[in-house]
């Protein structure tokens, strides 16, 4: 049973397509639901609050969709995608467009939805700072958004890029390398860049006075939590980059490979455990602000171990891409 | 396409290097965060006991780290000694 090399191309954006927002619908529907979820408590303590409440909520939730809308404009451009001179190549390349888009859009949305209640509940908690803390929500939510926009700047490198000069061995693993990391390595990112905005919504409700403090201990902790996606990117970029000698050997297209499931697995962790720390830092400087300096410490001090093994991971895909 | 039994194992050894180290990150990233996270906690309720805090925190993480430290060793036998 042998097909020709267009109707593998075809097989491979249609899959890729349905991966895409397969997995991009999930991180989206559940950050929505959370947001719904808290602004439905919000409401039923202060009913009369509910034209800021339900204002607030659509706009978090619209943030939190965006995530799942990169998706859907990835799964669309594939199925309608003009593949052009067919070569096999092209094949692997949508297809780990569609894993990183699918992949990646899960943290962000999940994220997303944690500022966006935690706004919610809050405006409830306290009606005269509804403004500061739509502010707050969105700018949390839009460092959680930067995952999903990393993968899907990976996934339109692997659609457009021009890769017919490559050769087929091992390019087609480097590529899926690519796309595997920087969208699993943006699950955790986005998740916990999500739970510090969350904790800083819900700070600033109780303690309106700290909003400065609260920002700024949330974006640093966000930040932190960011890099292993970052690293992720990273590693996307040298396997779309590099140019690998032509080998048929299967060890020399599992290395790049191989990379790719390390950054990206290797990353979700990490991420979420960053988070974590700046959760509860963002929380406790909001009660207890004269400790800010102190909490920020130790909260950069515990996300530098935890980061620790995003960085062995990373030390391990690059042995793997250029030592190996 | 034969391929040889030696290129296979030598293939199977790089994909495991990175499923070693990848999937051994997950515990020891979420673990190590969750005891940031208590740390950050505890340092708020009572801001007093911040330096033994910050020690336990870090005796903790170290502790919790070793998984991870075992998956980037069988990750490093995997790339150059097996």
């Amino acid at each position: 049973m042998s097909f020709d090399t267009a109707t593998w191309i075809q097989v491979a954006t249609f899959s890729a397509g349905g991966l895409a927002m397969g997995f991009g619908a999930i991180g989206a529907a559940l950050g929505e639901g959370y947001t719904a979820g808290l602004a439905n408590e919000g409401l039923s303590s202060r009913p009369e609050k509910s034209g800021d409440i339900f204002k607030n909520m659509l706009v978090g939730q619209a943030i939190a969709e965006s995530a799942a809308i990169f998706a859907l404009v990835v799964a669309v451009l594939l199925l309608f995608l003009d593949p052009g001179a067919p070569y096999l190549l092209k094949a692997s390349a949508v297809l780990a467009a569609g894993l990183s888009m699918g992949f990646g859009a899960i943290g962000s949305g999940v994220g997303a939805g944690f500022p966006a209640g935690q706004a919610c509940l809050g405006i409830a908690r306290q009606p005269a700072v509804s403004g500061t803390l739509t502010t707050n929500m969105l700018i949390g939510s839009a460092v959680c958004q930067t995952p999903a926009i990393f993968a899907m700047v990976v996934a339109l490198l692997l659609m457009f890029t021009d890769f017919s000069s490559m050769p087929l061995a091992p390019t087609w693993a480097a590529l899926l390398g690519a796309g595997l990391s920087t969208g699993l390595a943006a699950i955790g990112s986005g998740a916990g860049g999500g739970l510090a905005a969350g904790a800083s919504c819900e700070g600033i409700a109780r303690q309106p006075v700290s909003v400065g403090n609260v920002t700024t201990t949330m974006l640093v902790g966000q930040a932190v939590s960011q890099t292993p996606a970052i690293f992720g990117l990273l590693i996307s970029f040298i396997l779309i980059f590099s140019a690998f000698p032509e080998s048929a050997a299967l060890s020399a297209a599992m290395a790049p490979l191989g990379a790719g499931i390390c950054m990206g697995f290797g990353g979700i962790g990490p991420g979420l455990g960053n988070g974590l720390t700046a959760e509860q830092a963002v929380r406790w400087v909001a009660r207890n602000l004269e400790n800010t300096g102190g909490l920020t410490r130790t909260m950069l001090v515990g996300q530098a171990v935890s980061q620790s093994t995003a960085i062995y991971a990373m030390v391990v895909s690059l042995v793997l891409i250029f030592v190996i | 396409m034969a391929i040889e039994g030696a290129e296979l194992v030598k293939a199977a050894s790089l994909l495991g290097a990175g499923l070693a180290m990848g999937l051994g990150a997950i515990g020891p990233g979420v673990g190590e965060g969750l005891v940031g996270s208590k740390a950050c906690e505890a340092i708020g309720k009572n801001p007093g006991e911040a330096g033994l805090l910050t020690r336990t925190m870090l005796v903790g993480q170290a502790v919790s780290e070793s998984t991870g430290i075992y998956s980037l060793v069988v990750a490093l036998l995997l790339l150059f000694v097996v």
